[in-house]
């Protein structure tokens, strides 16, 4: 934390003036005395930079904090001073001889922490020795070994990160660990986890991605029993895939495992936030045992060779359907040198009429330009409309019940590979890891309607 | 009260967190409705709760305990009063504004100095009342003070902060709780431990109480006033008796637990007497006693008596029960023999205080919960079932002995639970939050939390108050208690009723009125304090009236008095036509207008009274009824008596 190295971290203008003429600064223990007599002893702590320069927060010995007006204040002493410490004391994870590798790639956030109670900072726990203390339970479960790769949040996870997080996969499958868990923010969790099923192919074991909903300086955070199930799912569990590990209910229950291409975020806060779309998750993990809900997966094979295929082409990027588009949308990405274009189209996959001469222009241009649905469930089913047909007969590539976003990420990693026509059409629709299913079962699209009575007899019958 | 003590002596003080539900349409963090409150659920939702680190890599006190008890934490959701964020599914909403406001108000009337920034903080509990395992809440003001007696009561802060779930069951490792309450604004005042008699402790509560109520911005009805009761004694530290739900009750809860101290501190001496000086000094043998006393005739001790418990408490495994066999176990403890039985609260032994530690630590509920040594059930053969198992648990005689029954993990807990309130007892009194019970004693809830729960809510951006904000809220305020009674008291209204204005908010309605009207106060304090309240009984929906309406009519009534004697017409009218003006509904019945001839009506009426032969007394109550019924609020019932008296003085004279 280099910032903290200023004495006044936060605070500007005239309060940054204020605080040094009074000659105390962050961390200082003081006693403040302001115009209407009050004392306030506790510690001064930094200040959000977005916040006004008019005023000074102060940690009182109640653990309160409260912000005081510059203007008001009228005596300050000056007790002691004392930094906060963002560092946690380790301790060592404890080593089970018949226990399984499992190794913990950290791409940023925390997926445990621990408190600063004097001045409020949440620190984040992520070595073994770190976890352990945040985590005892993971030592019952395995030796683990954590790698920080980079520190971002998943927003600013991009196609260079997701190729050096395939490699560090290579490396650790070649390094012969039983499992890899992967520390993500829950944002872009689902691109990352897609990018990943064609970076990484034909693992021999489970590589799990996990994050929390709740951060983990909560009591009621998801984030440890989320990191169970994951390093059990790593440790034990017999799909080798890339796979999501988290919540199914909202309640402290059992986690979900979802396929990575057919994963995505369904709600900005719930904790069961993740569902797999248009299929059935693999399995259910409690921290007891795993609950198999397919077969069809790939199973942990110690003998397998991994491929690893790191390669992309980042100007690809996706055009979500609105009526009324006008085809200069198209015109401008073309124009911004763009060689891939996803569109998330209404219904079976369409866009209005207008919009059709850009996109000839386009695919003349060489860029490649393939259709998904907005409605995330169901097919792109292009020849049952005139206007589908039209598109075909354009050249985008429909792509079945790939989501939108999976589609992203590989047409991404397709283009990485060839920019023929032809041969991105065939990687395109070609399956590697399940982004494109032949069939839809019936209860891959199960979205319960709130209020009808049969629901609402269900959902009190079972956990939230 | 039974055990008699000088709390002078004893060096009593105590000081008050009362709380005090905020009068708002919605929570304070979600747009929920308060004070909607439901009796069933339509949803169910299982949580735990995970103590987080601290800055020295240890759990803090509570958090380490609470999370010792593993408890399976059940919220019952209904869609008419929570949403997501309750559920703590969703991050809060900005903080309501008028939450706020009306704290600040609270802070003015209890002397407070607002802070300019209020900052949210989260206190982490860790017990299920609160689905994030923490409360929000935030300073609005310090350094208060309020007259008390003959000196100052000082306010040492107010926060404002979101309530909590209502406890429906607490059995094994289960907690169950209702989610309606939740996140209803509420304002904490703390005291100074100021008070030194459980009398004060009464008095100052039901100052605040009235304080608060004079805002008439406050809930009131059950539950909607709490407050926590900090008692300690020289040489002891402060204990928190929670949720004293009226200040009656306090008197007798401060007496008890002034006594346990006391008492306590004797122990702690007869420990230190006995060479217990450190809490390390303390130490504990158990050993499972299952099979010996398989046959034993002491009840409490048999596996079917408890499995009958478990069947009778509905008792589930992996919910209320935790899973492993069925164990009894006996707890040696070396050289404390006696010391088990010690008297603690008013009728109650140091045992209870070992029960109260065991019910909620270990989770064993099935009473007595524990059977001991120096007080053990008298039965046949009772004599040498005790020397069975202080054999096989090696006691000696000056040793002390403890059983305790139910899965055996928790009898294990249970154990260690027994050895560490010794440890403390060593020390004299330990820092814990005390639930209060009906009778007056405490019984253990929690180890006390202190400061090192605390951390910014990193979900909520501070809220400036300006001092305009303040001054604005400054303009408005009502009077305080201290300024209003003696005022209605010098214009003739009764104490009594006095109290009831303050408390049920009635005042602030009667002071706008009168200032703005110039109606004679105690005239409006005898309508708003008395009358109305029979109106309301009357099943009249009074409260839908406006306050706006009400200066109306009062208005009305000042400038027409012969109105004042219609009220209740009124009354009724505003609440049923309320498109109506008041001065529409005085013009419908012509209220106010003095109908010419009426002398002679009331005449005529008096004739055909004095025809029918009625008796004297009836007579004048008849006629004065029937004129009544059509001059009400038109000719003043002065007048109207004059008349008849003086129509029956002239007929007499006549007759």
């Amino acid at each position: 934390m280099a910032e903290t190295t200023d004495p006044l971290k936060g605070y500007r203008g005239r309060a940054r003036q204020r605080l040094q003429e009074l000659g105390v600064r962050v961390w200082s223990e003081v006693r403040i005395l302001n115009d209407q007599g009050s004392t306030f002893e506790g510690v001064i702590l930094p200040r959000s930079e977005t916040a006004d320069d008019l005023h000074v927060v102060v940690k009182l010995a109640t653990g309160y904090n409260v912000g005081l007006h510059i203007d008001r204040i009228r005596e300050v002493e000056e007790l002691g001073f004392k930094e906060a410490v963002y560092k946690i004391p380790e301790q060592e994870f404890p080593h089970g001889p018949d226990l399984p590798k499992v190794t913990l790639l950290g791409t940023g956030g925390t997926i445990a922490s621990r408190l600063d109670y004097r001045t409020g900072a949440v620190i984040p726990a992520f070595t073994p020795g770190e976890l352990y203390g945040a985590v005892p339970e993971l030592a019952d479960l395995c030796n683990l070994t954590t790698r920080k790769i980079f520190g971002v949040f998943s927003e600013n996870m991009g196609w260079e990160e997701y190729a050096t997080l395939a490699q560090a996969i290579g490396d650790e499958i070649e390094a012969g660990v039983d499992g890899i868990v992967i520390g993500h923010g829950t944002d872009t969790m689902g691109h990352t986890a897609a990018v990943l099923s064609f970076m990484v192919q034909n693992s021999p074991v489970p590589i799990v991605v996990v994050g929390s909903q709740r951060s983990s300086d909560r009591p009621s955070s998801d984030a440890a029993l989320n990191l169970i199930h994951a390093v059990r799912s790593a440790a034990y569990g017999d799909i080798a895939e890339v796979q999501i590990c988290m919540f199914g209910p909202t309640s402290d229950q059992y986690g979900l495992l979802h396929r990575g291409t057919r994963c995505r975020k369904m709600h900005s806060s719930y904790r069961s936030t993740f569902r797999t779309v248009g299929d059935i998750p693999l399995c259910r993990v409690s921290a007891s045992d795993f609950g198999s809900l397919t077969h069809e997966y790939l199973p942990r094979n110690p003998h397998r060779k991994v491929k690893i295929d790191p390669v992309y082409d980042d100007r690809v990027t996706i055009l979500y359907y609105y009526p009324g588009m006008k085809p200069d949308v198209v015109d401008a990405l073309v124009d911004q040198g763009y060689k891939g274009i996803v569109i998330a189209g209404t219904g079976l996959g369409h866009v209005n009429k207008p919009v059709f001469p850009a996109l000839e222009r386009a695919i003349a241009k060489g860029v490649h330009v393939v259709m998904t649905v907005q409605t995330l469930w169901g097919y792109a089913q292009m020849y049952v409309y005139d206007t589908g047909r039209d598109l075909l007969d354009i050249g985008v590539v429909p792509l079945d019940n790939m989501l939108p976003e999976t589609a992203l990420m590989k047409l991404g990693w397709v283009l990485g590979h060839t920019h023929d026509h032809d041969e991105v059409q065939k990687m395109m629709r070609h399956s590697y890891s399940h982004e494109i299913t032949e069939r839809e079962p019936h209860n891959g699209y199960l979205i319960l309607q709130g209020g009808l009575p049969e629901t609402e007899e269900f959902v009190l019958s079972q956990w939230k | 009260m039974e055990g008699s003590i000088d709390y002078e002596q004893a060096g009593l003080r105590v000081g008050l967190e009362v709380h005090q539900q905020l009068l708002t349409d919605q929570k304070m963090f979600c747009r929920c409705p308060a004070g909607l409150y439901t009796k069933s659920h339509d949803g169910v939702m299982l949580r735990h709760m995970r103590p987080t680190l601290s800055e020295l890599g240890e759990y803090d006190g509570t958090a380490l305990m609470e999370f010792k008890t593993k408890k399976n934490i059940v919220y019952l959701l209904h869609k008419s009063n929570v949403c997501t964020y309750e559920m703590d599914d969703t991050p809060p909403f900005i903080v309501n504004r008028r939450a706020i406001d009306i704290a600040i108000e609270h802070c003015l009337m209890l002397g407070c100095d607002v802070v300019d920034e209020v900052h949210i903080a989260r206190k982490q509990y860790l017990d299920g009342s609160i689905p994030t395992g923490f409360q929000r809440t935030a300073i609005v003001g310090v350094n208060g003070r309020l007259p008390f007696r003959d000196r100052e009561l000082t306010i040492i802060q107010v926060s404002v902060e979101e309530d909590s779930c209502r406890e429906i069951q607490d059995r094994g490792h289960l907690a169950v709780w209702r989610t309606d309450r939740l996140g209803m604004p509420l304002i904490e005042a703390v005291t100074g431990p100021e008070l030194k008699t459980p009398e004060e402790v009464e008095e100052a509560i039901l100052l605040i109480g009235r304080v608060c109520r004079s805002t008439g911005h406050v809930r009131v009805g059950m539950g909607a006033s709490r407050q926590d009761v900090n008692v300690s004694v020289r040489g002891g530290c402060r204990v928190e008796i929670k949720g004293v739900p009226q200040a009656s009750k306090a008197r007798q809860l401060v007496h008890s637990e002034a006594v346990r101290q006391v008492e306590l501190l004797r122990l702690r001496d007869e420990l230190h007497h006995r060479g217990f000086e450190q809490p390390s000094a303390i130490v504990m043998e158990h050993v499972d006693i299952t099979t010996l006393v398989a046959d034993f005739r002491l009840e409490s001790l048999q596996r079917d008596n408890w499995e009958r418990f478990v069947e009778a408490e509905q008792m589930r495994p992996g919910m209320e029960l935790a899973e492993g066999p069925f164990s009894v176990r006996a707890i040696r403890l070396p050289g404390l023999a006696g010391t088990v039985g010690r008297a603690c609260q008013p009728g109650r032994t140091f045992a209870h205080e070992l029960a109260g530690r065991i019910r909620v630590i270990a989770t064993l509920d099935q009473p007595p919960i524990l059977v001991h040594s120096d007080d053990w059930p008298d039965y046949p053969g009772g004599t040498e079932e005790l020397a069975e198992i202080r054999q096989a648990a090696c006691c000696g005689p000056e040793d002390a002995l403890v059983v305790v029954w139910g899965v055996e993990s928790d009898t294990v807990t249970a154990a260690k639970e027994i050895q560490l309130r010794y440890a403390d007892a060593t020390e004299g009194i330990p820092h814990e939050t005390r639930q209060a019970l009906p009778d007056g004693c405490t019984d253990f809830e929690r180890i006390l939390p202190g400061p090192d729960r605390m951390y910014p809510d990193t979900d909520s951006p501070a809220q400036l108050v300006t001092r305009e904000r303040v001054q604005n809220l400054l303009v408005e305020l009502p009077d305080p208690p201290w300024r209003r009674e003696p005022r209605y008291s010098a214009a003739g209204v009764s104490t009594e009723t006095i109290h009831f204005l303050i408390r049920r908010g009635g005042a602030r309605l009667v002071d706008r009125v009168v200032e703005e009207t110039g109606f004679d106060l105690r005239r409006a304090c005898l309508f708003f304090g008395e009358e109305l309240k029979g109106l309301r009984r009357s099943d009249l929906a009074v409260d839908k009236i406006t306050e706006s309406r009400w200066c109306a009519l009062f208005e009305q009534m000042r400038q027409l008095p012969v109105l004042w004697e219609a009220r209740r017409q009124l009354v009724e009218g505003l609440v049923d036509e309320p498109k109506l003006s008041v001065e529409g509904l005085i013009a419908k019945d012509h209220l106010g207008e003095e109908p010419s001839g009426w002398q002679t009506q009331v005449n005529e009426a008096l004739s055909a009274a004095t025809t029918r032969g009625l008796e004297e007394n009836k007579l004048f109550d008849t006629v004065m009824g029937q004129a009544m019924s059509v001059l009400r609020g038109r000719v003043p019932a002065v007048r109207v008596v004059h008349v008849i008296h003086e129509l029956r003085a002239r007929k007499n004279d006549n007759g």
